[in-house]
């Protein structure tokens, strides 16, 4: 047996080296999970990108499935991730709400008449600090909130309809029937 | 192969010097003393950029450090403790910001980790040293001197005979 030890101690090492490493490759280091998934959503209070003189506050996302998309146009992922928030909208199954961070209004404005307006309703976040409140490193981001305004999911990075249809669409359907 | 090792290992070298505090110019904060702004530097040198995610606040260029900066000097300046503050990003960013996490269940690897692997190689050491004391030394037989001398040329060699 202590024969064949010499052998097998170096080889079982090198398994799981080897399947440390394999994990590692599939692992995406810009993705660090959030804090802020199974917590009540930060509050906030900011003025609309529509309109300046009105605001949105975290109480209109409750009281139904939300989800708060945080996006700019300087971001270049965020062009890529529109369609797919088109047809999140399109579904009709949630309202999307948008969190225009650091950003220009009228460049803003212009985005959504060009590409389609998927929002329900834009918050303007000229400084950022919502998007601190939020967790928010990287546009473009996604949460999912259920009816009680508890976050659900939060997607780092552009949607790409493989997610919206295998991560997004069930996670709503489940928010939806779970009141 | 080894060159290419050299030379790469010396690349590392290099940049790490470079990144280490090629420093940012940090915006024009105001500090009523030189230890206010040390205070200030520690601070968020123990804290992590998740942009670029090898700088610390203090090192990184990336907008988002430009704004945790100016979060941290502002939290700083309404009397917040160092506590309250780390406390205020771990919410919204997770421990990932920390470079010293905190001892929990899921770190004890990284922090006990390294100590296992010492005392394991100890106790293999210990084990292979002792092992080879036990091992009988072998008695060299006449017959057997013969043979060596026979090999080795019928003369010891030089320095033997000195010795």
């Amino acid at each position: 047996m202590t024969r064949y030890l010499r052998y097998l101690v170096p080889l079982a090492i090198f398994i799981v080296l080897v399947a440390f490493l394999y994990r590692g490759l599939s692992l995406d280091p810009k993705r660090v999970p959030s804090p802020l998934v199974g917590k009540p959503m930060p509050e906030f209070s900011l003025p609309r990108l529509q309109d300046a003189a009105a605001t949105i506050s975290d109480t209109d996302l409750k009281g139904k499935v939300s989800v708060l998309n945080i996006w700019a146009t300087w971001c270049v992922s965020c062009r890529a991730e529109h369609e797919v928030l088109l047809l999140l909208a399109k579904s009709g199954k949630a309202d999307i709400y948008g969190l225009n961070y650091k950003d220009e209004r009228d460049k803003a404005q212009q985005w959504l008449v060009q590409l389609g307006n998927p929002y329900v309703a834009n918050a303007f976040d000229a400084d950022g600090r919502t998007g601190i409140d939020w967790g928010v490193y990287g546009a473009p981001e996604t949460f999912i909130m259920d009816q009680q305004g508890i976050i659900r999911h939060k997607h780092i990075g552009p949607l790409s309809v493989d997610a919206l249809n295998n991560e997004i669409l069930p996670l709503i359907a489940e928010l939806q029937s779970t009141p | 192969m080894i060159k290419k090792l050299v030379s790469v290992l010396a690349l590392c070298l290099l940049l790490g010097a470079g990144t280490t505090h090629a420093g940012v110019t940090l915006e024009a904060f105001k500090f009523d003393s030189k230890a206010e702004e040390q205070h200030f530097k520690d601070l968020i040198e123990e804290l992590r950029c998740l942009v670029c995610q090898n700088q610390s606040l203090l090192d990184s260029d990336a907008e988002l450090a430009h704004d945790l900066r100016a979060e941290v000097y502002d939290m700083i300046q309404a009397g917040k403790s160092d506590e309250e503050i780390v406390t205020f990003l771990v919410e919204r960013y997770g421990d990932f910001v920390l470079y010293n996490p905190p001892v929990k269940p899921s770190t004890w690897l990284i922090w006990f980790g390294p100590f296992v692997l010492l005392l394991i190689a100890a106790f293999l050491l210990l084990r292979a040293v002792r092992r080879q004391k036990n091992t009988p030394t072998h008695v060299i037989t006449p017959e057997e001197r013969a043979r060596l001398d026979a090999i080795l040329g019928s003369t010891p060699p030089e320095q033997d005979k000195q010795e």
